[in-house]
């Protein structure tokens, strides 16, 4: 089973590396862009009988930091 | 008496020899060197240092995974009995990530890397760590970081500051660090984590020797116990 995981930095959170990246758009002529947030994508490929539970466990422990990010987790087929 | 100190070294580790240099300075006595895939502790240990570096490669977040490698769940229980555990730069973030302190380090607010010498205002000098530096002393001391910028909660941040367990500030905050805190003190008052360098600065030839009061306080507070 191929899963996604995407952490985020919490809203709220100061985003340094965002806000570089809009900087830099900017800088690139785009007009327009209200605002730039980076996350992360962690691609999983777990056994078929992986359990939410324990995808959520992985998530918790390791894959995001739940004092400054939040994730969503995303099953991909 | 007997002082049998730690240094807990990582894969990526740099700072780890200057923080053993640093103990034996001061304790006159070799502190142990400990490797992160070792599951257990020495039987005896009455200080632990978790120096900076670069653990990991930063891989993931800095500190994570050296936060779930085998020695951290051993010193996470030598904590909780209350053995003195120091984190500097890396080792504070990997002391966040073990959850053994409060709050994360991010990305520095100006991202770039900070390598400078930078005043600080001790906070707190009635610790382990800080008993003797006066609060308000103004000292200095190295930071050399990418992420060092501490996040909290405004509620986290309250109780910190409430129960006076900010150690260190800077003066003139070089990472957007919430409350300029450059050093904290977990609940309990016997962990500590900063971004700056105190074992860099030990001796004249260093810039400075601002930095011995800590491992003076340390080794002077357990000689007392």
């Amino acid at each position: 089973m191929k899963v996604n995981v995407h952490v985020s930095l919490k809203p709220g959170v100061l985003d340094p590396q965002g806000r570089a990246i809009h900087h830099a758009l900017e800088g690139l002529g785009f007009s327009g862009v209200n605002d730039v947030r980076a996350g992360r994508l962690i691609a999983l490929d777990v056994a078929d009988d992986t359990s939410d539970e324990a995808l959520d466990d992985m998530c918790r422990k390791l894959l995001a930091n739940m004092v400054i990010e939040n994730y969503r987790i995303e099953k991909v087929g | 008496m007997a002082f049998t100190a730690g240094v807990i070294t990582f894969p990526g580790s740099n700072c780890d020899r200057d923080m053993a240099v640093a103990i034996e300075a001061v304790s006159g006595k070799p502190a142990t060197r400990i490797w992160h895939g070792d599951a257990a502790l020495p039987d005896r240990i009455d200080f632990i240092a978790v120096p900076g570096g670069f653990s990991y490669g930063d891989y993931l977040r800095s500190g994570a995974m050296a936060a779930k490698s085998p020695i951290m769940r051993a010193v996470a229980d030598a904590a909780a009995r209350g053995v003195p555990v120091l984190g500097v730069c890396n080792g504070f973030q990997v002391l966040t990530e073990t959850g053994l302190l409060p709050g994360a380090l991010m990305r520095n607010a100006g991202i770039h890397f900070v390598c400078r010498e930078v005043p600080l205002i001790v906070g707190n000098d009635t610790s382990l760590f800080t008993a003797k530096y006066s609060a308000g002393q103004e000292i200095l001391i190295p930071v050399a970081h990418h992420d060092g910028n501490y996040y909290a909660d405004e509620a986290t941040l309250d109780r910190i500051e409430g129960e006076g367990h900010v150690a260190f500030r800077y003066a003139d905050n070089p990472n957007g660090s919430a409350r300029d805190i450059a050093g904290v003190l977990n609940h309990a008052g016997n962990v500590l984590g900063m971004m700056p360098h105190p074992e860099r600065m030990i001796e004249a030839a260093q810039g400075g020797t601002d930095g011995l009061a800590m491992f003076e306080s340390v080794f002077e507070g357990l000689s007392v116990a």
